[in-house]
């Protein structure tokens, strides 16, 4: 160990003109080199800010939760205070949209613009599960962007089976059809007969004997819904047999299925999960894919618009 | 060797700055340089006030950059954001214009046209108005704090930080309308950006024309170093004659006297002494010369006072140089000027300029662009058709609204229609109104028959209906399902 002489002060190394600290290690020693000023005062001001902190803010972990801190922050208390915030801005546009009846959005461009966007935004929440994101469904789920409704496709009608939802037991507004099942009612040869005629009618097959007896089985069977020349009705929610559309399958496996069978797709009621403004937005959404329709010429006079729950 | 070993350590990196009290001066150069400052100092300041009417949809200064809607005004030109390529061609331009004034005159910018040297000229001249010419400045400087003193440097810097605001002010008058920002600016209702620009720009201005001045050109500027690798020894420089002025004589009498040989140069200082950047040119040329030619007005007067002829310092290339050395007449200067590199340099200028006018005349003012929407990608109608669905963004870029005709053409049996129209057999062509100066964006149905190719390509033309019948159209792909369910259906 070099000892410093006690009487001579601090020894200094000469080429550098700095203190020696005393520290020697194997003919090394350490030179007394302090920290900037300007460096030390940093530090020193970044612990005061440190100990200011960690008294406003949340910031020592106890055992069930942190220390609260002074001035009550949270990140979820900003987070629900900026929620709350966008949600007060939306709030007059929500309630307007809330206030008018559907089939007269359209007439009002912006409140429909609105609608629709935030029609997209729930669709995203609470339909693309069966419905698909593009809205373009799946066998058993409607495609929503196409010209074919079961039960209609204007606004209102639109809104009334997002409200009610498609045969749900414990509703009784609900949208109700019953396709029986004919499987022991018609005979094997009957059925096939019967799915013939309706490919024939969709265009997929070319008349023949076979089609002609289908016919007749049809017209006493499946024409009380479908209607005679199988078109089906919108009253009953009866699929129209004529079309390009097929909601499980067009072709003689699926059909034959379907006729044994019967199907009985169901689509829960949104009425009483959902506000009144966010069903018509949803309405307003779906509408506008592509294939919504223009709604009915106005019959004078329907005050009976709000539909009790 | 032991200089090599042991450098010589710096006490310090930092260079403490010389301060330079240039004294004023007369002359050609000078007066050139009053005339290029008014100029720049009038298109800078006068710029935004001026008007151009541009129809009641756009707004009538001549002269902005509107950000909020994302577009700049210059006159007759209009330019959206997507255009901004005209920008960058006339950066291209400042560029060429650059190498082709360097390569020409040499560094005639920072000497004449740089802010920095106009707004440091103008400085400088506010300093000898109110602390008076070169020797009275040094005494003051090395004057005692007393009020005298106190009372010059307030009222200095009062009037440069006038000047400052009124640099800084300027700025923001290019981003708004300059008669209402005006207003709101002293009525204290102008957006919390303008006072921080102008805030900001009175504090470099201040600081860079006050007190750096020279130091932003030789450390911070980037372009003297560019500049300098751009010159050649045909560019022009200043320069001092040193075979003519050398060897110099301090007073003529006592050189004549004893008898000696002598130069032109009486080492009267004078260059030195009137050099915004501090320099004796003597020394050749250097990083700090910004070629503002006040040294040659400075000894062009005296050397008419001793009867010597004019350009002992003078505008002179490397190569005329060394022509007058060798006792040679110097060329023409406009011999020197034009010449291959910078006939080049001018050609390429040129052409871009040309070329950026032919296509700013040329361009629609109607453009097209469609986005095919993927989710989902087709639509099975009930009657067998197949629908697809085309996001169509129509802008107008015109200072009115038009009505603009979208037709489909070359896709067989097709029909179109919007989300708030119904749809009918064979339509192809369908009208949109767009608003003046602004994009329509349209959702746009297209049905076909399911029969055709997979994926057909097909033509969305955009066509104004009033008197400019000009448009652009956009090539799109019609998709149909796969055609196997044909082949199935016995």
């Amino acid at each position: 160990m070099a000892k410093a002489p006690k009487d001579t002060g601090p020894r200094v190394d000469q080429p550098t003109g700095t203190e020696f600290v005393g520290h020697e290690w194997d003919g090394i020693e350490e030179l007394n080199t302090p920290l900037p000023r300007w460096w030390l005062l940093t530090f020193y001001a970044t612990i005061i800010w440190a100990i200011g902190y960690t008294v406003m803010f949340p910031a020592w972990p106890m055992i069930s939760r942190a220390t609260a801190g002074i001035t009550g922050w949270t990140s979820h208390g900003q987070l629900a205070d900026e929620l709350q915030a966008q949600q007060a801005k939306r709030a007059p546009i929500i309630a307007a949209i809330a206030a008018t009846p559907i089939e007269q959005l359209p007439a009002k461009p912006q409140l429909m613009n609105a609608a629709t966007e935030g029609g997209r935004a729930a669709f995203k929440v609470n339909c693309v599960q069966c419905h698909g994101s593009g809205a373009a469904g799946s066998k058993g789920y409607p495609n929503l962007n196409d010209d074919d409704w079961l039960w209609g496709g204007d606004l209102k009608t639109i809104r009334y089976t997002l409200e009610h939802g498609i045969r749900n037991p414990d509703h009784a507004a609900t949208r109700q059809s019953q396709m029986p099942a004919f499987a022991g009612v018609l005979s094997e040869g009957d059925v096939a007969a019967v799915v013939a005629h309706v490919r024939h009618i969709s265009g997929q097959r070319p008349a023949s004997a076979l089609t002609q007896q289908g016919a007749q089985i049809f017209a006493n069977n499946c024409a009380v819904c479908h209607g005679p020349d199988g078109k089906g009705g919108r009253q009953f929610g009866a699929p129209n047999l004529t079309d390009g559309i097929w909601l499980y399958g067009g072709d003689t496996a699926t059909l034959t299925e379907t006729v044994l069978k019967a199907r009985q797709g169901v689509m829960p009621r949104w009425g009483h999960k959902l506000d009144a403004a966010t069903i018509t937005m949803l309405a307003a959404y779906v509408h506008s894919l592509g294939g919504g329709e223009a709604s009915p010429a106005p019959q004078e006079a329907t005050p009976a618009n709000a539909k009790p729950q | 060797m032991q200089s090599l070993n042991n450098p010589p350590v710096p006490d310090s990196l930092y260079e403490k700055r010389k301060a330079v009290y240039p004294k004023a001066v007369d002359g050609f150069f000078r007066r050139l340089k009053w005339a290029i400052m008014i100029v720049t100092l009038t298109i800078y300041y006068v710029t935004p006030w001026l008007r151009w009417d541009r129809g009641p949809y756009a707004p009538d200064q001549a002269v902005l950059v509107d950000l909020a809607h994302r577009r700049f005004y210059m006159f007759a030109i209009e330019i959206w954001p997507h255009e901004f390529y005209y920008v960058a061609g006339l950066l291209v331009m400042a560029g060429i214009g650059l190498f082709l004034v360097t390569s020409a005159v040499g560094r005639a910018w920072c000497g004449y046209a740089c802010p920095q040297t106009v707004w440091t000229d103008l400085f400088q001249h506010v300093e000898r108005w109110i602390d008076g010419d070169r020797n009275a400045q040094l005494r003051l400087d090395k004057a005692p704090w007393g009020p005298a003193k106190i009372a010059r440097r307030v009222f200095k810097w009062s009037i440069w930080l006038v000047i400052a605001m009124g640099t800084g002010g300027a700025w923001i008058f290019y981003f708004a309308d300059a008669p209402t920002l005006a207003q709101e600016f002293l009525a204290g209702s102008a957006p919390m950006v303008a006072y921080s620009t102008v805030g900001v720009l009175t504090a470099t201005t201040f600081i860079f024309g006050g007190f750096m001045r020279e130091q932003v050109c030789i450390y911070m500027c980037p372009w003297p170093r560019i500049q300098t690798a751009m010159l050649d020894e045909k560019s022009l420089i200043v320069t001092y004659k040193d075979w003519r002025g050398e060897p110099r004589s301090h007073g003529l009498k006592k050189t004549h006297d004893v008898g000696l040989k002598t130069g032109d140069c009486i080492d009267c200082l004078q260059c030195v002494a009137v050099c915004p950047t501090g320099i004796d040119i003597r020394e050749g040329p250097q990083i700090g010369c910004i070629t503002c030619a006040l040294c040659i007005d400075a000894c062009d007067a005296v050397m008419g006072q001793i009867g010597k002829p004019r350009g002992l310092i003078d505008y002179c290339t490397l190569d005329d140089a060394a022509v007058e050395k060798a006792g040679g007449t110097a060329q023409h200067p406009l011999r020197t000027i034009l010449r291959p590199r910078t006939l080049i340099y001018f050609t390429l200028w040129a052409a871009i300029g040309f070329a950026m006018l032919f296509a700013l005349g040329a361009r629609t003012r109607l453009d097209l662009s469609v986005q095919h929407d993927r989710n989902p990608v087709f639509v099975q109608l009930s009657d067998g058709m197949i629908r697809n669905n085309y996001t169509i963004k129509v802008r107008n870029m015109e200072a009115r609204p038009r009505r603009v005709a979208l037709i489909v053409t070359s896709l067989a049996d097709a029909t179109i229609w919007t989300a708030d129209a119904t749809r009918t057999r064979n339509v192809r062509q369908i009208t949109v109104d767009v608003p003046a100066d602004s994009v329509q964006k349209v959702r746009l149905f297209v049905a076909a028959p399911a029969r055709g190719e997979e994926r057909e390509e097909f033509t969305i033309r955009a066509e104004a209906q009033d008197g400019d019948r000009r448009g652009d159209s956009d090539e799109v792909v019609f998709e149909r399902p796969e055609r196997e369910d044909e082949e199935q259906g016995e």
